[in-house]
C-alpha cells in the first residue's frame, strides 16, 4: 500500500492528488476505509484463532477445576498485573502517535511510537522472567514435568494431579507463547511504522498504516486483558 | 464520516486509560477476595468492560461509520459466541462427560 505506480488522469479526480492515493480508489477517504475494514476483516480471524484456544481452556478448566486452581496459583500473579499495565500504557502512547500524526507533530509521533516499542520489549522482558521461573520450577510440559503434593485451593487435604496441572501449563504456555508471538511481530510492524514516521511519510491526510498497524496492537491488547483473570488469577483467595 | 474536526481527543484517551488502570487493579484485588461463584464472574465482567473501552475509544468503533465495518465487527462476535456458548452447553448437558 505505500507505493503508488500510476499517476490518476486529472479528469476522472477533482478532488486533491496526494501520492499515496492508489489508482484503483476514487477518493482517499476511499482507500482509508478499505484498509481499515480489511484489517477488521483479519481480526476477525485472529478472534476465532485465539477463540478455540479459550475454548479448549473453558472445557479443561472445568471438568479439572482444582487442578487448574492449584496450577494458575504457582504462577506470579503481580507480574502478569504488572504486565496488562504495561500493555494498557502501550495502548495509550499507540492513539497518541495517530493523534501526533493528525496533529503535525512529528517529534511527538516518533517519541510515541518508540516509547510503544520500550513498552512492548518491557512486556516480552517480564514474560521471559516468568517462563524462566516455569523452567526452573519445572512446570514446564514435558518428560521433567513436576507438580507432585501442591494443594488444591480450598481443599487443603487434596494434591492437585500432575497430569491435569500439565495440561493447564500445556494452555498457559501456548496461549501466553502465541501472544507473545502476535507481541514480537506487532514490534516489527511498529519498527517499520518507526522508519516511515522518521522519514516524514505520515500527514494529517495520510497516516494509514498507522491506524491499521494500532488496530492489531490494541487487539494483541484485548487478547491479553482475558489472559490475565484467565490464566493468573483463577483461585486466588484464601 | 471520521470525526478529524472534533476540538481535541486527548482527555478520552487519558480517561480510558485511567479506566483501564483501575479495571486492571479491581481484577487483581477481586481475584483475592472470596466471592463463591463470583469471582469468575467479577473477572470476565471487568475485562469485557475493559475490552469494550479499547474497542470502541482506542479502535475507534465508537463514532464509525461504515457499515460494512460494523457488520464484520458484530459477525465476530456472533460467531465467537457461537464457538464458545454452543460448545459449553454440549459439555455441560451431556451425562457421560467427566466432572471429577
Amino acid at each position: 500500500m505505500s507505493d503508488s505506480q500510476a499517476v490518476v488522469p486529472a479528469s476522472s479526480h477533482d478532488d486533491i492528488h496526494s501520492p499515496e492515493l492508489l489508482h484503483h480508489f476514487a477518493t482517499p477517504e476511499q482507500q482509508r476505509n478499505s484498509s481499515n475494514l480489511g484489517m477488521w476483516i483479519f481480526l476477525a480471524t485472529e478472534v476465532m484463532f485465539f477463540g478455540g484456544l479459550f475454548c479448549a481452556y473453558l472445557i479443561y478448566r472445568r471438568w479439572y477445576f482444582g487442578d487448574f486452581g492449584a496450577a494458575s496459583k504457582s504462577i506470579d500473579a503481580l507480574l502478569g498485573g504488572i504486565n496488562t499495565a504495561v500493555l494498557i500504557c502501550s495502548s495509550l502512547t499507540v492513539v497518541l502517535a495517530i493523534w501526533a500524526a493528525q496533529t503535525s507533530r512529528r517529534a511527538l509521533l516518533i517519541l510515541m511510537l518508540v516509547l510503544t516499542m520500550l513498552f512492548g520489549l518491557t512486556f516480552l522482558g517480564i514474560k521471559g522472567k516468568e517462563y524462566k521461573d516455569k523452567f526452573e520450577e519445572h512446570h514446564v510440559p514435558g518428560a521433567t514435568f513436576s507438580f507432585e503434593h501442591v494443594p488444591i485451593p480450598g481443599h487443603p487435604d487434596q494434591y492437585a494431579k500432575p497430569e491435569h496441572a500439565q495440561i493447564f501449563f500445556a494452555l498457559y504456555f501456548i496461549m501466553t507463547g502465541l501472544h507473545a508471538l502476535h507481541m514480537v511481530i506487532g514490534l516489527g510492524i511498529f519498527s517499520w511504522l518507526l522508519w516511515m514516521a522518521w522519514k516524514g511519510r505520515f500527514t494529517p491526510e495520510y497516516h494509514t498504516p498507522l491506524e491499521v498497524g494500532g488496530l492489531y496492537w490494541h487487539f494483541v491488547d484485548i487478547v491479553w486483558i482475558y489472559l490475565f483473570p484467565l490464566l493468573y488469577l483463577i483461585d486466588r483467595h484464601p | 464520516m471520521h470525526d478529524h474536526s472534533k476540538s481535541s481527543p486527548l482527555k478520552t484517551y487519558f480517561a480510558v486509560w485511567g479506566s483501564l488502570l483501575v479495571g486492571t487493579y479491581l481484577t487483581y484485588k477481586a481475584a483475592f477476595i472470596d466471592l463463591g461463584p463470583f469471582n469468575p464472574v467479577a473477572a470476565l465482567a471487568i475485562a469485557t468492560t475493559k475490552a469494550l473501552l479499547v474497542a470502541l475509544f482506542f479502535m475507534h468503533l465508537k463514532g464509525a461509520s461504515e457499515r460494512l465495518l460494523k457488520l464484520v465487527v458484530v459477525s465476530t462476535v456472533f460467531f465467537l459466541i457461537i464457538l464458545l456458548f454452543l460448545t459449553m452447553s454440549d459439555y455441560a448437558t451431556r451425562p457421560w462427560s467427566i466432572t471429577a
